[in-house]
């Protein structure tokens, strides 16, 4: 089994934003917004549909660039960052599942910046791709084509084209949503097995109540920062309300969270 | 048996066969990103500017690849930015601007009425019309293509399949998109003589549409599209002579034929 060990392990500021204001054109989505999270953390930001999740994680990764205010990951700037330093899963939902690629081929493209410009594998990256695969459990699909495996797999995929490089820092877009209950407590449990091998990760999610069984440590996030801390401690009916504006039931049932809508369903008195 | 080796006594057959082979490979390869990156009409866009700019060229006493390359990439660059620095989707930018340029051509042949030069050829591809500068042309963009796509095989394959993905690890999507936009024009342009401004679309489109019925690994689909043009090339170019038809036309039909065989098969295989 290959351990996933951060290539530079050092510690200071995985990511760093100072006054950062984000928008597009004239919409400004969030302003003056400061964070910083230290390497090693395992974090995941929540929030609405629309509340900035996804504007923050682009500013983050460098594709989106921000109208004031600095972003710094491990020290350089956005944008600057040493290639492979910084490893990033796609949501499942934006992925072409159509497009024809075998398990071992997406895999292969984390292997970029290798500089090596040959079409096919040298033995060493070989190697690397099936010991990934391996660690990953994709191992006995790497010859299939993305569409025929399933939910979990695909994730596991995506998650070993980021990780083969071995990057200080992993981001997850929504890493938890289309895929069973199941897979995201398996998915969520490989990530914290890979943050205890020293990689920082950050994600986004929906789904408050993976959050709150599996990370340490969240944002709530709502065209700002809201709050941040343990879910134990910032899952409050206080906070929640005021990031997703509604009514928010919380149920402690033996030491764990359960998050739901407490609004009334109206379809049920219908049946009276 | 004699009739069926009879056009190979020919030099001009031997030189249209050479031709149509290249291009049929070229074609291939670069039609498999086209497809995969949903660009399929920007072939038919780009030949029309192509030919657009080659009549321009022409009026102007300058060379016919000379104006058809200007144009063209004038044409490719003019579509990735419209389609970058606005809401306005590829194949609409496509159409205003490809369209433009084809009708500047127009506008200046209408003009001038005074234009001599035979475009029959470019637009239906003609196995006479392949001259010694035409197969220079051909062989030169088809090695630089290849060379290229070999080379750039791992940048290209990440940003067609994943553009965002590909930035966010490192590739420089931007000199990949110049890079792609070039490449196809090229090879665009240096088909127009073998199968005409009409017929280049399904020339850089049946080839990996059928591949892709074949396989479903990216590195097999394009070797396949490759092996598939080329011998659509063949074929298609010994039945123009046969049939005495343009070479474009039955360099299309043919391919057609081995998707339509390709898709029964696929179709079946499937239930």
């Amino acid at each position: 089994m290959q351990a996933i060990m951060p290539s530079d392990a050092q510690s200071h500021a995985a990511i760093e934003l100072t006054g950062v204001t984000a928008g597009y054109g004239k919409h400004i989505v969030f302003s003056d917004l400061s964070l910083e999270i230290a390497s090693g953390q395992f974090i995941g930001i929540v929030g609405p549909t629309a509340c900035g999740k996804t504007t923050l994680l682009k500013i983050i990764l460098g594709v989106h660039p921000a109208i004031t205010g600095t972003v710094r990951l491990h020290n350089h700037c956005t944008g600057s960052v040493k290639p492979g330093g910084l490893g990033y899963v796609p949501q499942l939902g934006s992925v072409d599942w159509t497009f024809p690629v075998t398990v071992e081929e997406v895999i292969m493209m984390g292997l970029y910046t290798n500089g090596r410009y040959w079409p096919w594998l040298s033995k060493t990256e070989r190697i690397s791709i099936h010991a990934m695969a391996d660690r990953l459990g994709v191992y006995d699909c790497l010859h299939q084509h993305i569409v025929n495996i399933s939910g979990g797999q695909r994730q596991r995929t995506f998650l070993a084209r980021a990780l083969i490089n071995r990057p200080k820092l992993l981001i997850l877009d929504e890493p938890t949503s289309g895929v069973d209950i199941k897979t995201q407590h398996e998915v969520l449990h490989l990530l914290g097995d890979i943050n205890r091998e020293g990689i920082t990760i950050l994600l986004t999610t929906h789904d408050l109540n993976a959050v709150a069984s599996h990370l340490p440590w969240v944002i709530c996030f709502n065209r700002g920062m809201i709050a941040q801390g343990r879910p134990n401690d910032i899952f409050t009916n206080q906070i929640l309300t005021q990031t997703y504006g509604g009514d928010i039931v919380i149920v402690k049932h033996e030491g764990h969270l359960l998050i739901a809508n407490s609004t009334p369903l109206n379809f049920m008195d219908d049946t009276k | 048996m004699e009739f069926l080796l009879e056009p190979f006594a020919y030099d001009f057959f031997m030189r249209g066969l050479l031709a149509a082979v290249m291009v049929g490979a070229l074609c291939g390869a670069v039609g498999v990103y086209v497809v995969l990156r949903g660009m399929s009409y920007v072939g038919h866009g780009l030949s029309h500017a192509a030919i657009g700019g080659a009549i321009i060229g022409i009026t102007f006493n300058l060379d016919f690849y000379a104006g058809a390359l200007t144009m063209g990439l004038l044409a490719a660059l003019a579509i990735n930015q419209i389609t970058k620095n606005s809401h306005i989707k590829l194949d609409a930018a496509i159409g205003i601007v490809t369209t433009a340029i084809f009708a500047l051509g127009v506008a200046i042949v209408s003009k001038l009425r005074n234009f001599k030069q035979n475009f029959e050829s470019a637009l239906f591809g003609n196995i006479l019309g392949i001259s010694d500068q035409d197969l220079m042309m051909i062989a030169g963009v088809t090695v630089i293509t290849m060379i290229t796509m070999f080379f750039c095989y791992r940048t290209l394959l990440f940003s067609t399949f994943d553009h965002e993905a590909a930035r966010i690890f490192g590739v420089k999507t931007n000199t990949v998109e110049f890079l792609f936009s070039l490449l196809l024009t090229l090879s665009v342009i240096v088909s127009l003589n073998v199968v005409g401004v009409t017929m280049v679309a399904a020339t850089l489109i049946a080839p990996a549409i059928t591949a892709r019925m074949l396989t479903d690994s990216f590195s097999r689909m394009i070797v396949l599209a490759i092996l598939i043009g080329s011998v659509t090339g063949i074929v298609g170019m010994y039945l123009s002579y046969i049939f005495n038809v343009a070479s474009g036309t039955t360099i299309v039909l043919f391919s057609t034929l081995i998707f339509s065989v390709s898709l029964m098969a696929h179709s079946l295989r499937r239930q």
